[in-house]
């Protein structure tokens, strides 16, 4: 794995994936903000970072000189041979692509698979709650979005340690070693051929099956690669990212326990903090390939560099959101754009929204007072998905 | 005394993200992709004005109007 050398000079030579940034970014977004609203650094064959929310906008809405073939920053930029439409879509492919996918993942669609969330988020907190203490990302977050896109999807729930290996080599190990992406992309579509022949003969009514079902608007099946690919991007954008908002807002509740009181002597405050917490820790930064030469908030852009569409500095800029780097669970205003802008906003931020609810809903319920360990340490992801990964905490149990 | 409040979603910019609904579901409908339409012909019924004010101000793509007849 190549190593990268530490930075220096931010403004001129960021780097996503420095230990610095991955342990607090937040003030080095702040040090960039301050000098230029889109950055670049010649790392990653040449990126560049909107810091600002207006910066960011421009460019989630402007398919014509960035495209989303590429939603990865890494250190190479192999042909494209493995897509996962509709987020590697472009228009006007993109909307068909897309449109397929909305109607399992309406809000409608999310309270019916909610009893089985909470069954889930309840099943794993009998495993510990007995000891007091618990690393919450391994024995928690991580297993609510994994059993839940499962469930969904209609696989083995049993198999959830197999994707959250994928997913680690593929959004983790995959940025620098492209063996490691490689291998997970084809184990995984393997796997996912192997259901998808198995419904051939006997059809089921789970999402696979939809899919498979689907007819595009000439009326014709979409091809065995078209439903790969979706059940690819389902698994890889379903996963970390949830468990990622599940475990930053735990980590914020476990060290603030004054919201954490708050919370629970006023649970109707949860959608505004659940959307509070997604603004101030936004999982997800997506990215963009310049293609063609522009300027974005004044900054000239040029074509063969990639974009870090960071969709978490926006949402901490102070120009867009009052008191930017403060918690306020009970944010009124809150335009954040943590499930995206535009045409990619995200397909699954409905499901994220009840997951999310529904693990500090009963997280709380039977552990409402926790503390972070102070023997332990929290680790958090390396790259585009940040959420802890490692989250040892302390609690007296119900 | 101020008018009575209209909305209207614009179709070409609202992606679904949903925010209206939960903050006002007597005001916003999805449609099975999860798209949103006011309700009826959008007047906003008397005590539900702050409602209006907050789904227009909490929509990520700024898809929704309000107007004061
Ligand atoms: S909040 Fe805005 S984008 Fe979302 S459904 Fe409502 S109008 Fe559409």
């Amino acid at each position: 794995m190549p190593e990268h050398p530490p930075v220096s000079d931010w403004v001129h030579d960021f780097d996503h994936t420095d230990p610095r940034w991955t342990e607090n970014p937040f003030p080095i977004w702040d040090e960039l903000r301050n000098e230029c609203p889109v950055v670049h650094t010649k790392r990653f064959l040449g990126c560049y970072l909107p810091t600002t929310y207006q910066a960011v906008k421009e460019i989630a809405y402007d398919t014509e000189h960035f495209s989303s073939r590429r939603v990865i920053v890494r250190d190479v930029r192999p042909p494209i041979t493995n897509t996962a439409p509709p987020i590697t879509s472009d228009p006007p492919e993109h909307k068909p692509a897309k449109q397929l996918l909305l109607p399992p993942f309406t809000p409608d669609a999310m309270k019916k698979l909610e009893p089985r969330v909470r069954e889930i988020c309840n099943e794993l907190i009998d495993e510990f709650i007995e000891d007091g203490k618990c690393d919450a990302a391994a024995r928690y977050t991580k297993n609510i979005p994994v059993r839940a896109i499962a469930h969904m999807l209609g696989i083995p729930e049993k198999d959830s340690d197999l994707f959250i290996k994928w997913i680690h080599e593929i959004l983790e190990l995959g940025i620098k070693d492209d063996s490691a992406l490689m291998r997970a992309v084809h184990e995984m579509t393997a796997y996912f051929a192997g259901h998808i022949e198995a419904r051939k003969n006997n059809p089921t009514d789970d999402l696979i099956s939809t899919m498979m079902n689907a007819r595009d608007k000439d009326g014709q099946p979409l091809s065995d690669m078209h439903v790969l690919g979706s059940l690819r991007l389902l698994l890889i954008a379903g996963i970390d990212t949830t468990w990622s908002g599940i475990g930053s807002s735990l980590w914020h509740l476990a060290k603030t326990p004054a919201d954490r009181d708050r919370l629970i002597a006023e649970p109707e405050l949860m959608p505004t903090a659940i959307e509070e917490f997604l603004r101030a820790y936004s999982p997800v930064t997506m990215a963009r390939e310049v293609m063609k030469e522009t300027t974005i908030s004044g900054c000239p852009v040029k074509p063969g560099n990639m974009v870090l569409l960071s969709f978490p500095a926006a949402n901490r800029d102070p120009a867009m959101f009052p008191d930017a780097d403060k918690v306020v669970i009970d944010r009124k205003e809150n335009r954040h754009a943590a499930f995206g802008l535009g045409i990619h906003r995200c397909v699954g931020s409905n499901l994220a929204r009840m997951e999310m609810t529904v693990a500090i809903e009963e997280w709380l319920k039977r552990i409402p007072d926790f503390k972070l360990d102070p023997a332990g340490e929290v680790k958090w992801s390396e790259g585009t998905v940040r959420g802890p990964r490692q989250l040892p905490v302390l609690f007296k149990g119900k | 005394m101020a008018g009575k409040l209209k909305i209207r979603v614009d179709q070409d910019k609202c992606q679904g993200h949903a925010r209206c609904k939960s903050l006002a579901p007597e005001l916003f409908n999805l449609d099975e992709f999860g798209n949103a339409h006011e309700i009826g012909d959008g007047t906003v019924p008397a005590g539900l004005e702050d409602k209006a004010w907050l789904a227009q101000t909490n929509c990520p793509e700024n898809a929704i109007e309000v107007t004061e007849e």
